[in-house]
């Protein structure tokens, strides 16, 4: 239970309401506001909910599968649902987190729209939905790993890395990297090494993407004591950091383009996006926070942006390899 | 409580983007099935089923 939650009369509670025997107005129980969809929606984090279909949709996609269409796109259903479920575990956890830090203030939670109660009820309904439906509708391998993300996502990230250790960017980023290897697997019923490669691309692309972001906005994660690398170890470190990790991505990147996913249109692409990324992730590494100021973080930005279009880009390009058939590949 | 109190107009777009919700998944869970037993992936090897992927893609079609 997150700390900091009141009893739910306290918090529907408002000066004006009236508090003497008087008073006919009756304060509903529940949450300060009474909770709409949208507030519902918020919960299951559509952004986050966003990536994982279109990475589920591509591992699925290039799967040498042969899964009707009907049940394809109800499976992506169920991921874009466990992913949500995790997302409202999260919230419900990080309620405390969220009411200290001006970016998640207004979430539904700690705006009292939502009772606590409610987001742990819808969360783990939801998980225990989607991750049956999945085995249902594809096979219980693909099942097995949606449930292992919810848990990794909710259990080890949220409740125990992301408070305790800097590593929880890049270890709770392997949650966010499975989706593909989850399409994968309700298309085949496997997670050969190409799924694998899919689950890696995404865990590198992670922490520079991330740590990108951190670098010019200005989060407040040291007032929620959260250890974020740049507040644990320094910024000039977490430029390192995202430098090294760049790197590693760039290894992973030629290696799918080698692999059965891959081809030469891929290695093509793949070069191209890896060189920009490698040159911004670079000049990152190599200024400091002065310059950075100077320029109105000219190159974190850019690294950040060009991170959405990297993830984007090199996840199309092996759909199209893939949609080539004999044409594609090597 | 009266019955046209603001609180059940605030919670009628909740109620029924809830039965759109469930209205949806009634016709997922049908369309799931109709797929399921057309391609035969349930009934695939089990007692006097034949089994769609063991047969030749003419028969299959037929």
């Amino acid at each position: 239970m997150p700390s900091g939650s009141m009893p739910s009369a306290m918090a529907s509670w408002r000066p004006g309401d009236g508090v003497t025997d008087a008073s006919l107005h009756i304060a509903p129980a529940g949450p300060a506001e009474e909770a709409g969809l949208r507030d519902y929606w918020q919960l299951l984090k559509p952004r986050l909910m966003s990536l994982s279909v279109f990475t589920a949709l591509v591992g699925l996609l290039v799967a040498p599968g042969d899964i009707h269409p009907f049940l394809g796109a109800t499976s992506i259903l169920w991921i874009a649902l466990g992913a949500g479920a995790s997302g409202a575990l999260n919230m419900w956890f990080d309620a405390d987190i969220d009411r200290v830090m001006k970016r998640t203030r207004s979430r539904p939670i700690p705006a009292g729209r939502v009772a606590p109660s409610d987001a742990l009820a819808m969360g783990l309904f939801l998980s225990v939905l989607s991750v049956t439906m999945l085995g249902l509708t594809a096979n219980w391998v693909a099942a097995f790993w949606l449930a292992f993300t919810i848990f990794f996502y909710a259990v080890i990230y949220s409740m125990w890395l992301k408070r305790t250790t800097s590593w929880n960017t890049v270890i709770g980023g392997l949650a966010g990297a499975f989706p593909p290897m989850i399409g994968w697997a309700a298309a085949t019923g496997g997670t050969p090494l190409e799924a694998w490669l899919l689950v890696g691309l995404i865990f590198m692309w992670t922490p520079p993407h991330f740590w990108a972001l951190a670098l010019f906005v200005k989060l407040d994660y040291h007032a929620a004591r959260i250890p974020m690398l740049t507040v644990t170890h320094g910024r000039a470190e977490t430029r390192r950091q995202a430098w090294l990790y760049a790197l590693g991505l760039a290894l992973v990147s030629v290696a799918t383009a080698f692999s059965a996913i891959g081809g030469p249109m891929t290695l093509a692409v793949a070069l191209a996006l890896n060189a920009v990324f490698l040159r911004g992730a670079w000049s990152m590494y190599r200024r400091t926070d002065a310059e950075s100021e100077a320029d109105g973080h000219a190159v974190e930005k850019g690294l950040f942006k060009w991170s959405l279009v990297y993830l984007f880009a090199h996840f199309t390009i092996f759909v199209v390899e893939a949609a080539m058939g004999a044409y594609g590949g090597w | 409580m009266h019955r046209d109190h603001e609180l059940h107009g605030r919670r009628r777009s909740r109620n029924f983007g809830l039965l759109g919700v469930l209205l949806a998944f009634i016709v997922i869970i049908f369309g799931v099935t109709v797929v399921k037993i057309r391609t035969g992936g349930f009934s695939e090897g089990f007692d006097h089923v034949a089994r769609p992927s063991a047969l030749p893609a003419e028969e299959v079609s037929q």
